[in-house]
């Protein structure tokens, strides 16, 4: 055997190569079906990321379409109700640079509004109820129609199918439940606005005005 | 000696206890309103059950617990309701929230209540039902409800009442323990009956509590209790802390006590629980401290709930000035209160009025220098810098990977930190932060669900109306293929279109014979006309056979046959004429002649005929004399003479009738010549038809040439005649000469083009 190889060192090299080849294309191969990845999964984390408020502003008709339009090579950056943190977090996962919003398609608004149905205004025509994307309108055809606040998601889409504009958007109240505590400072900050002849060696007690801060 | 465990990190930041406990728990007067606010507690807010302007009796229920997690809240005193309304409440974001104010009548009127003098004879079920009713709560600071928390489904081994008090300056329970050793041990006494008896019973107390030790210790003889004393330190009086001291065992991460077989209740809330049980005192007072160095007095009071604070201060020379901030809970873990008020609620252990000097403002933060010491002193094993700096870059998940959410914000890395960073608001940020995209995060996640479902059902709905107009489409094409089966069956579509087809293809074969063939049918037509004449002929023969010995009635039956002759003629004369102009005139003009001809004899009659056969027997008579001459036969003579004497008596016979019929027309319209000539045109048509249907079309033509050429001779020499005479006809003789030469041209044209 080894006086084969010794006499065919070329011969041997090439058949060990092949051998070697085959049996990592059949594992390989193998392993491709049975760890095949079902579907997209990349649009289902994008998808978990994005706000779900149905609103369309990003010009697709829900917040799962855009998901598979940015797994498609759509911008990032055209979601507003996301805001800044959506981006931030899609970037993260698609490992790219996080742009800023697109202002093209909306703001980014610091308080979450929701529908709210003027109700001795509503005609009960129902085209809000068919407008919504989350079924957070209750009502029916003649009868007065009423947004079920904990399901609206702030889409704003039930304002304009109203033929008599009796929606409005309103900002949800913040109560205690929603408050919470407040990032500190950054020392500059607190620097600034103890006047910022600050230098290291001073301790409480000794400069003007801290104490009354 | 009970073994005890050691505290992970921890702090001794000064204690100040010393201050509040000079004199014994106190009370005080009655404030001039109480506001009550309704959720005091970690839960649903209870379902409010009085109105504004109710008199309510002490301990009576203002509120009912609405939820499983949830505390009612009852009349502190007697008094009446003013309002219920929003109100600032002790919460650091010093937010309003709806309370009830209570104007006491200073009546101090008791509801009617009764304690269960043996509780052991009730269920632990219908004890914590009392516990929930008397709205008692942790009383340690969290405020969660003591009913839930006395009621977990795991078995539990260890009761640990928590008596440590670690946090600086409070010393409520240190007080509670002093003055109400009795009361204590009986409410550990119904917490262990309630959970079943467990095995260990332990009260942990910190080693700065000698007296409350001391109080304590004689009351636990003969009891399963034990007394355990351990170093102080900050912050032992946590939950978890406090059992990891006590038994060594922690509580898993995101779990409870009871998941390792503990329940862990403050020494205040036992006492609570006591007085509700015994006493059937809901909560409605608890001990508070008053301490600082703003304050006259330290001391520890026995407050109703809703008292405003502004009214304990007053009471213990409160000093505004001196008070940069005041503080509720403790100097570690408390918050600063905007208002003064804002009133006590169940979870206020302490007020804090400290001067500047006593609780200075934290000087400005400065980088961190990642020294550690935060690491040494948490408590919960935590890594406060990296937790520090992932909450600075809002890295959420990080801050979940380092486990934030176990940080107990006792603020001991804080304390120990040389850059003065305020890591726990950092903490409480995030956490807070976390919190909100969590509940976000179902909040998207439920309303992903509806969406979905939302257009899950718009799709099924557009499906169904789909399938509804495929199914109306088929039972449309299904009834109409039905009732073409049924027409097709007896009478059948088929063979009606069929029968229609036939019809129209009969229609259009008749049109195209009619169009087809002119000529067929002009020569149809001559025929007819010929067969007619020949009818006519024999008709009028036969009634001339009759003429002699024939009855009336036979006489009408052959005027009647010649009748019917002439309308065929007349008919067939009809549909010629109708045909239209004949590219070949010949036929019709010789047809049209002998027709003229034909028609001319019968129109003569009866006159006519009459004077006809006058002439007809002259000829006879001429012809017979003749032959008598000629004859030489006697026999033959006398025949002769016979038949001249029949043939003249014809004749006068004739003669009469002639006579006798009324002369309409003088002039003699038909003469026997004529009769010759129309019968020879008739013959010579006849002839000529017969000759013509044996030639070739250009023996056609060259007949009619002829034949034109006869006929405009005879059309000029009597229209010469004419001209000699000076006949008033004489321009119809000259059209008809000028059309018969023009087609004569035309004749001779057209066989020039066949000829060559």
């Amino acid at each position: 055997m080894y006086e084969i190889i010794a006499q065919n060192p070329l011969l041997a090299a090439l058949t060990a190569l092949v051998g070697l080849a085959l049996i990592f294309g059949a594992v390989l191969g193998y392993a491709a079906i049975k760890f095949k990845v079902k579907g997209d999964p990349i649009v289902e984390q994008i998808d978990s990321l994005l706000p779900q408020t149905q609103c369309g502003q990003c010009g697709y008709p829900g917040c799962r379409p855009y998901a598979e339009a940015i797994a498609n090579g759509d911008t990032i950056n055209k979601c507003p109700p996301g805001g800044q943190t959506t981006i931030n977090a899609i970037a993260d996962l698609l490992d790219v640079e996080a742009p800023t919003l697109d202002e093209e398609h909306g703001v980014e608004s610091d308080t979450k509004t929701v529908a709210y149905i003027r109700e001795d205004e509503c005609i009960g025509c129902t085209k809000c109820i068919q407008a919504c994307p989350v079924d957070a309108i209750l009502g029916a055809a003649k009868q007065m129609h009423t947004v079920i606040i904990s399901e609206c998601t702030g889409c704003d889409l039930c304002v304009e199918p109203c033929p008599v504009d009796c929606i409005d958007m309103l900002p949800v109240a913040k109560g205690l439940a929603d408050w919470t505590w407040d990032m500190p400072a950054s020392s500059e900050e607190q620097v600034k606005a103890l006047r910022a002849d600050i230098i290291a060696t001073d301790k409480p007690g000794q400069r003007d005005g801290v104490d009354a801060a | 000696m009970r073994k005890i465990w050691s505290l992970t990190g921890g702090i001794h930041p000064a204690e100040n206890k010393h201050q509040s406990v000079q004199s014994s728990i106190g009370s005080l007067p009655l404030p001039d309103r109480l506001t009550i606010p309704l959720n005091q507690h970690i839960g649903a807010p209870p379902k409010l059950l009085v109105a504004e302007g109710d008199r309510v009796l002490k301990g009576q229920v203002l509120a009912e617990p609405k939820g499983f997690v949830s505390a009612g809240i009852h009349a502190p005193t007697s008094g009446i309701i003013t309002h219920i309304s929003d109100h600032p409440i002790p919460h650091p974001s010093g937010m309003a929230a709806r309370c009830i104010t209570l104007e006491p009548d200073h009546k101090e009127q008791w509801i009617e209540h009764r304690g269960i003098d043996n509780y052991r004879e009730k269920t632990p079920s219908e004890l914590l039902d009392i516990i929930r009713q008397s709205g008692i709560v942790g009383l340690g600071g969290a405020g969660f409800p003591s009913a839930v928390k006395l009621g977990p489904k795991q078995p539990i081994s260890t009761l640990i009442i928590n008596a440590t008090e670690c946090e600086p300056y409070i010393t409520a329970d240190d007080m509670l323990m002093r003055e109400h050793p009795q009361d204590i041990v009986d409410g550990i006494k119904i917490l262990s009956f309630i959970l079943g008896d467990p095995d260990e019973i332990l009260i942990g107390i910190e080693d700065n509590k000698p007296e409350a030790f001391e109080a304590l210790k004689p009351y636990l003889q003969d009891t399963n209790i034990t007394l355990v004393e351990f170093p102080t330190r900050y912050p032992s009086g946590g939950e978890k802390q406090l059992i990891q001291i006590l038994t060594g065992k922690e509580v898993p991460h995101g779990g409870i006590p009871a998941d390792i077989g503990i329940v862990c209740q403050n020494i205040g809330t036992t006492y609570a629980i006591q007085r509700a049980i015994q006493h059937g005192e809901p909560l409605i007072s608890r001990i508070t401290t008053v301490t600082g160095k703003a304050c006259a007095t330290n001391r520890n009071y026995q407050v109703l709930i809703g008292t405003p604070i502004s009214h304990l201060l007053q009471n213990n020379g409160f000093d505004q000035s001196q008070c940069p901030r005041l503080i509720m809970g403790g100097p570690m873990m408390g918050f600063t209160l905007e208002e003064l008020s804002i009133p006590v609620i169940k979870t206020t252990n302490c007020i804090l009025a400290p001067t500047a000097e006593e609780l200075p403002t934290p000087p400005p933060t400065q980088p961190c220098i990642r020294c550690g010491m935060c690491a040494e002193a948490c408590p919960a094993s935590l890594l406060p810098q990296q937790l520090f700096w992932h909450a600075q870059s809002q890295n959420y998940e990080k801050l979940e990977a380092h486990n934030l959410f176990d940080c107990i914000e006792c603020g001991a890395c804080s304390y120990v930190c040389p850059s003065n960073i305020p890591l726990v608001q950092y903490y409480r940020a995030a956490k807070g932060e976390m919190r909100k995209l969590a509940q976000e995060k179902i909040n998207s996640d439920r309303a992903r669900e509806r969406f979905e479902f939302n257009q899950a059902r718009k799709a099924k709905e557009e499906a169904e109306k789909a399938a509804k107009r495929e199914a109306r489409k088929r039972a449309a094409e299904l009834a109409r293929a039905k009732k073409a089966d049924q027409e097709a069956s007896p009478g059948g579509a088929d063979t009606e279109t069929n029968s229609a087809d036939d019809i129209i293809k009969a229609a259009m074969a008749r049109a195209a014979a009619k169009k087809a063939s002119p000529e067929e049918q002009r020569a149809k037509l001559e025929r007819g006309i010929v067969r007619a004449e020949s009818h006519v002929n024999a008709a009028q023969q036969r009634l001339d056979g009759l003429e002699q010995d024939a009855t009336d009635k036979q006489r009408e039956q052959a005027r009647a046959a010649l009748e019917d002759a002439r309308l065929r003629l007349q008919n067939a004369e009809q549909k010629l004429a109708a045909l239209g102009a004949p590219t070949d005139d010949k036929p019709k003009d010789v047809t049209v002649d002998t027709a003229k001809a034909v028609m001319d004899k019968i129109q003569a009659s009866p006159r006519e005929a009459l004077e006809k056969k006058v002439s007809t027997l002259k000829e006879r008579i001429a012809v017979t004399e003749e032959k008598l001459v000629a004859a030489d036969d006697e026999t033959l003579k006398t025949a002769l003479q016979n038949g001249l004497k029949k043939q003249r008596a014809k004749l006068k016979d004739a003669e009469q009738q002639l006579a006798e019929t009324p002369a309409t027309a003088d002039q003699p319209k038909s003469t026997p010549k004529t009769e010759d000539a129309a019968s020879a045109a008739i013959a010579r048509a006849q002839a000529k038809a017969a000759a013509q249907e044996s030639m070739s079309e250009e023996e056609k033509l060259k007949a009619s040439v002829e034949s034109l050429q006869n006929r405009l001779k005879k059309a000029q020499a009597k229209l010469t005649a004419a001209e000699a005479e000076g006949s008033e006809h004489i321009d119809a003789f000259r059209t008809g000469v000028e059309k018969l030469q023009a087609k004569l041209t035309a004749a001779e044209t057209q066989l020039a083009e066949k000829t060559q």
